[in-house]
């Protein structure tokens, strides 16, 4: 019970400190939107929003969770209010947890703004809900313990920022958001199945559009998979850098 | 009866050696200082005790628990408010309160109840709702003590307190402090300030580059540095003529003429004043002020560590 009141009050300081905060939110709508605006002046044909909407919610996910958790924890690294939750009789586990609950919630919920302005537009009757609320869970989980990652690694917010994108942008062209992996050249594509955005889009597409390369319970897998590793990463690099 | 017991602990970053095999215990109830120069192991061992941060050698027993073992259980029952403010800024006073309890498993009606007293008591309940981050130092300071006890630790580890505030703020927390140590809260209190730790603490250890140099009571520290007994006089008249007759009246007497009318007697056992006093008048020397003059703890740390403390510090 104080394990949960502890885990509980840390999620909701976060929620109410960092992503509650209106640059956030502003964040949260704007990204999404200005992507769906960029391709839809690119395209020279009718755009097909359907098509659209599996690399929307993938990049809105990453960008929002990585650069949100990056961000929040090297500020209260910097200012030393995360030596306070160290200090905490909270373990380690429970508080990357319910370090990385907020940004995962956010992650999910930014996703599901181009889903909003997409029903406006066209039918979304032939989704499958549940494997698409799994993915957009498991997108952020993974996304937001990379933040954590380089979270870990950055001193300072200007790094965590530099680092986030030195990740992220490699990450969008190898994962099959713009280009199908089949696409890429062959010496690429053993790299684009090392990442776990790469079995999130492929989940995404398929239960939007239909047109996956992969079985949804082998991505649901590697994501998991993907998860538990990059918690146990996080956490032992936690306890080695932080935990002098 | 110990309630924290440390022995051969052993910090190492890379090749320095931060914290060189040190022992010590702290009584229950007690205030202890930990007190040694920039860079001595201070922090180092404070972020051991406490978990910050993981001792490369030794033993810390902490209320009977193994501190490096079982960390967590330690936490429960230790405050630590450190030399910097680490609370959260954006939020104000009452809900960094309220947070800090919550870390602990503290019911939301038990923290807001606590919170709201501890603001009362540190003079801060104007400034509940407001942003930390608008507080003055002091202020801050007096919040953070504040989080650091909000659960009712048996051990408090404070390091450096009253750094950088205004006297009267240095003053309250200096009650608190004792406040807190009559409530029966063992103190860990590491302090630039010696007189400070002379007037708070009843054990001191003095810690220089890693090793802990001297331990013991202010005033088994100050006695193992007494040269002698020193009665310091102010008088008229002139001192070099009765040098004689006094070193026949206490043999083993050193006169120290300080000025032309001010000297110091050193004896290895208490001068009695009025003999004293009673031969200076009648060799013509009229004494207007005499005192003993004893070492400070200053004295003490200067001599022990071979370093000058920093005067402006006094």
């Amino acid at each position: 019970m104080k394990t949960l009141t502890a885990f509980w009050n840390i999620l909701i300081k976060d929620i109410r400190n960092y992503y509650l905060k209106p640059p956030n939110i502003s964040w949260g709508i704007i990204f999404p939107l200005s992507w769906t605006l960029m391709q839809i002046i690119r395209s020279t044909e009718n755009i097909d929003i359907i098509q659209l909407l599996p690399g929307l919610m993938a990049m809105s996910i990453l960008f929002g969770t990585t650069s949100m958790l990056a961000v929040t924890i090297t500020f209260e690294r910097r200012g030393r209010s995360f030596d306070r939750l160290l200090l905490a009789p909270v373990s380690l586990s429970i508080l990357v947890l319910a370090k990385i609950s907020g940004a995962v919630l956010f992650g999910c919920l930014n996703a599901f703004v181009p889903v909003i302005f997409a029903s406006f537009f066209v039918s979304l009757g032939g989704i499958n809900w549940g494997i698409l609320f799994t993915a957009v869970f498991l997108i952020a989980l993974t996304s937001t313990l990379i933040g954590l990652l380089i979270a870990v690694s950055a001193k300072e917010v200007f790094e965590a920022q530099t680092l986030s994108n030195f990740f992220r942008f490699p990450m969008l062209f190898l994962c099959g958001l713009f280009l199908p992996i089949q696409q890429l050249p062959a010496a690429l594509r053993p790299i684009s199945f090392c990442l776990p955005l790469t079995y999130g889009t492929d989940l995404l597409k398929g239960t939007i559009t239909g047109s996956s390369i992969m079985h949804s319970a082998f991505s649901i897998l590697m994501l998991l998979a993907f998860a538990a590793g990059l918690f146990l990463i996080s956490r032992r690099s936690i306890q080695k850098k932080w935990i002098l | 009866m110990e309630i924290v017991n440390v022995k051969n602990l052993k910090k190492l970053y890379g090749d320095f050696l931060a914290v060189d095999n040190i022992s010590f215990h702290i009584n229950k109830g007690e205030i202890f200082g930990f007190l040694g120069p920039n860079g001595a192991g201070k922090t180092s061992t404070i972020n051991m005790l406490t978990g910050l941060s993981r001792p490369s050698g030794g033993e810390i027993h902490i209320n009977s628990i193994d501190a490096v073992r079982d960390i967590k259980k330690v936490q429960r029952i230790i405050g630590i408010v450190p030399d910097e403010s680490n609370l959260y800024g954006e939020m104000n006073g009452f809900d960094n309160l309220c947070f800090c309890a919550a870390l602990y498993g503290m019911e939301k009606k038990e923290r807001e109840k606590k919170a709201k007293e501890l603001l009362n008591l540190f003079n801060l309940t104007e400034a509940g709702n407001r942003p930390f981050r608008a507080y003055s130092k002091g202020m801050k300071r007096k919040l953070t003590i504040a989080a650091g006890i909000i659960h009712n630790p048996k051990i408090l580890f404070l390091d450096e307190p009253t750094t950088g505030i205004d006297v009267e703020s240095a003053r309250h927390i200096r009650k608190l402090i004792l406040d807190l140590k009559d409530k029966g809260t063992t103190i860990f209190l590491t302090t630039h300030y010696l007189e400070e730790a002379q007037r708070i603490c009843d054990r001191i250890a003095l810690i220089v580059k890693g090793r802990i140099v001297k331990i013991g009571t202010v005033n088994e520290l100050m006695e193992s540095t007494m040269q002698g007994h020193i009665v310091q006089l102010t008088y008229q008249g002139r001192m070099e003529t009765v040098q004689k007759e006094l070193k026949e009246h206490f043999p083993g007497c050193t006169i120290k003429i300080l000025s032309n009318d001010s000297s110091q007697l050193i004896n290895k056992e208490p001068v009695p004043l009025f003999p004293l006093l009673q031969l200076l008048h009648n060799k013509g020397v009229s004494v207007y002020e005499a005192k003993e003059i004893k070492p400070t703890l200053e004295d003490v740390f200067v001599e022990i560590t071979g370093l000058e403390t920093d005067r402006a510090n006094k």
